[in-house]
């Protein structure tokens, strides 16, 4: 501890307990914790990304500079070898084709339940609820229960059953992001366009749609982020090797003899993720301007 | 995540009765405008979701071909046999009760990590809220950050780390901890533990940043005007004020760890294996699919409870709100 800081801690210490009675002292022990915690949540994850640049085959001991892993290596790089590429292709092609069709879904339910109070509303939004809160293992079980036993011969195992149970987890998103913007809006916009003679295809066109978008650009952040990152249905539900995406062949490679290939796989997860966030983030920022909501504190809060 | 946007249409519909009374905009929908929209996601809903569900009752009530060893699902109820679910559940306390070390190490596991994920968790989001200062929206996008890395990559980063060459090894050497390299990755709890820790802590410290947040400055101040020193503000208003989120947040850490397989089959060993590896190992065999489907419903019985209390208190904040 500096000269400074003893001479400011001293004469408040003096009585027994003082210093941790001030009311106004520094908070240093939470701030060490929160340092610690952030330095211990993030550093493991920069150093998998270094390594995806190691010169050896190793993952844990640093053996200089390269690219063999990304591009150098002709055989086993990321971008030569066969497997992997096909397994970049699958993870993109799965999280486009669930965005796709989970985000207008999703919306679309959500708005109806919205505004819909019939009787079979609240039995639908807890089912849409619950599916958003079960453990992963429980779905994904269970679709591979369906698909292996039950419809085998309509939907063999591969890239439609995995999309289909992508789909249903991640429907609940746009759900829930976009009810939360649905109550924050309030329904007197619409009301006035109907007022003012609009058809209700027109106000939901013209008016809902359109207050609407940030909510739904969020979810299709979410959405696609999160399918890039999914694990656990898209394993049980690929049938051979050649559907099996990046998170798959990483948990298969992490539990063989992984090279630096497969950080740099996970390298390009994390990068498109991120990207993926940090664009719909700035989109989400420039469609709501105005609304005073556009912070990353609401936006984190999705 | 979204604990407290979920089910955030209560609210909406105290507020909406006024106008619907009136009958303002409601006779311009013809009735079957709104249930169009949600039908395609209910129907979806039913046909994988419920059906999906079904399945499972289906698969663990069934039979087993006999030539092929393939599950016979039976959806019939008044035809299932519940064999195959008995003798599951005779694993976990029958004589070779070989499922009962890793239930019970599942518990131990999950309290320790969820508690360990409370206490860090809760003095993050504490600092986060209260003191950060002009580092707050750093330190928010840094919080949120790990929701966006794969979390089998944030697995694997530390299964790199611990390897016998690693650095966790070289580091604690070089400080004098250890004499030799450990192998950290040979079925030890403290590894799995911490692994569970780092995997889904995040989710505790979104929902406690979220309530500390929200908590108004003055009745802090209240508390010490009327003679409150810190720690008994902190005893009868901060963590009273913060326990609805407490509780949302160990519930909301608990349950995927109840399913977790990945953790131990990438930081530990059979020695340290937990109930979602049991279900994973069944659903990996050939012939094991109806006891795979026990063991889901048997976890499924383990985590109703506490999903149901979650989907209520949400939907309580949201009326609250």
């Amino acid at each position: 501890m500096s000269d400074a800081t003893l001479t400011a801690v001293r004469p408040v210490a003096a009585a027994p307990g003082g210093w941790f009675r001030n009311p106004w002292r520094k908070p240093r022990f939470l701030q060490a914790i929160t340092i610690g915690y952030l330095f211990w949540s993030l550093v493991p994850v920069v150093i998998a990304v270094l390594f995806s640049f190691n010169a050896g085959r190793s993952r844990s001991t640093w053996q200089g500079f390269s690219m063999r892993w990304w591009t150098g290596d002709q055989f086993d790089s990321l971008f030569h070898d066969p497997a992997l590429r096909a397994a970049m292709l699958q993870t993109f092609k799965l999280s486009t084709i669930t965005v796709l069709i989970a985000v207008p879904i999703g919306t679309a339910f959500a708005i109806g339940i919205d505004r819909w109070h019939g009787r079979p509303a609240q039995p639908a939004n807890f089912t849409m609820l619950f599916s958003f809160v079960v453990p992963e293992i429980i779905l994904g079980v269970s679709f591979f229960l369906l698909f292996t036993y039950v419809i085998k011969s309509m939907i063999p195992l591969g890239t439609t059953a995995q999309s289909l149970g992508l789909i249903t987890f991640q429907m609940s998103y746009p759900v829930i992001i976009v009810r939360a913007r649905l109550l924050s809006i309030g329904p007197e916009y619409e009301e006035a366009a109907l007022d003012l003679g609009a058809k209700p295809n027109q106000a939901l066109r013209r008016v809902l749609l359109p207050l609407l978008a940030p909510a739904i650009l969020a979810s299709v952040a979410v959405v696609f982020a999160d399918s890039v990152d999914d694990f656990v249905t898209v394993r049980y539900l690929s049938g051979a090797a050649n559907t099996e995406p990046l998170s798959v062949k990483i948990y298969g490679a992490a539990r063989g003899s992984p090279t630096p290939a497969v950080n740099a796989a996970a390298t390009v997860m994390l990068i498109s993720t991120m990207l993926v966030i940090v664009l719909g983030y700035l989109l989400y920022r420039k469609v709501s301007k105005g609304s005073g909501d556009a912070n990353v504190a609401s936006f984190a809060q999705l | 995540m979204a604990s407290q946007t979920l089910d955030s249409g209560s609210k909406r519909k105290r507020r909406k009765q006024a106008p619907e009374a009136e009958g303002s905009s409601g006779a311009l929908y013809p009735k079957w405008y709104w249930p169009s929209f949600t039908s395609p996601g209910a129907v979806w809903l039913v046909f994988l979701f419920l059906l999906p569900f079904y399945t499972i009752l289906a698969v663990a009530f069934g039979t087993v071909d006999p030539a092929f060893q393939t599950p016979l699902p039976v959806f019939q109820p008044w035809w299932w046999s519940f064999q195959t679910f008995s003798t599951t559940l005779q694993k976990f306390y029958g004589d070779p009760a070989i499922f009962q070390q890793p239930a019970i190490r599942t518990f131990l596991y999950v309290f320790t990590a969820s508690m360990i994920c409370l206490v860090v968790g809760y003095a993050v989001a504490y600092y986060a809220a209260r003191y950060a200062g002009k580092y707050r929206i750093l330190i928010l996008i840094l919080l949120v950050s790990p929701f966006w890395i794969s979390y089998l990559m944030r697995i694997y980063a530390w299964q790199s780390l611990l390897q016998p060459d690693g650095y966790i090894n070289r580091f604690l050497e070089a400080i004098g901890v250890i004499g030799q390299p450990v192998n950290w990755l040979a079925g030890k709890p403290i590894t799995v533990i911490l692994g569970l820790v780092y995997g889904y802590i995040p989710f505790m410290i979104l929902p406690l940043f979220g309530s500390l947040d929200r908590i108004n400055q003055s009745m802090l101040e209240a508390g010490r005007d009327l003679g409150a020193g810190p720690s008994q503000t902190f005893r009868r208003v901060t963590l009273p004020l913060s326990k609805p989120a407490i509780l949302a947040g160990l519930v909301i850490v608990s349950l995927p760890m109840f399913g977790d397989y990945y953790t131990n089959n990438l930081l530990g060993s059979t020695k340290t294996s937990m109930f979602g590896n049991l279900i994973d190992d069944a659903v990996s065999e050939s012939g094991r699919g109806p006891e795979a489907g026990s063991l889901v419903l048997i976890l499924m019985v383990i985590v109703i409870v506490p999903m149901l209390y979650y989907l209520r208190e949400t939907k309580r904040a949201a009326e609250e709100a």
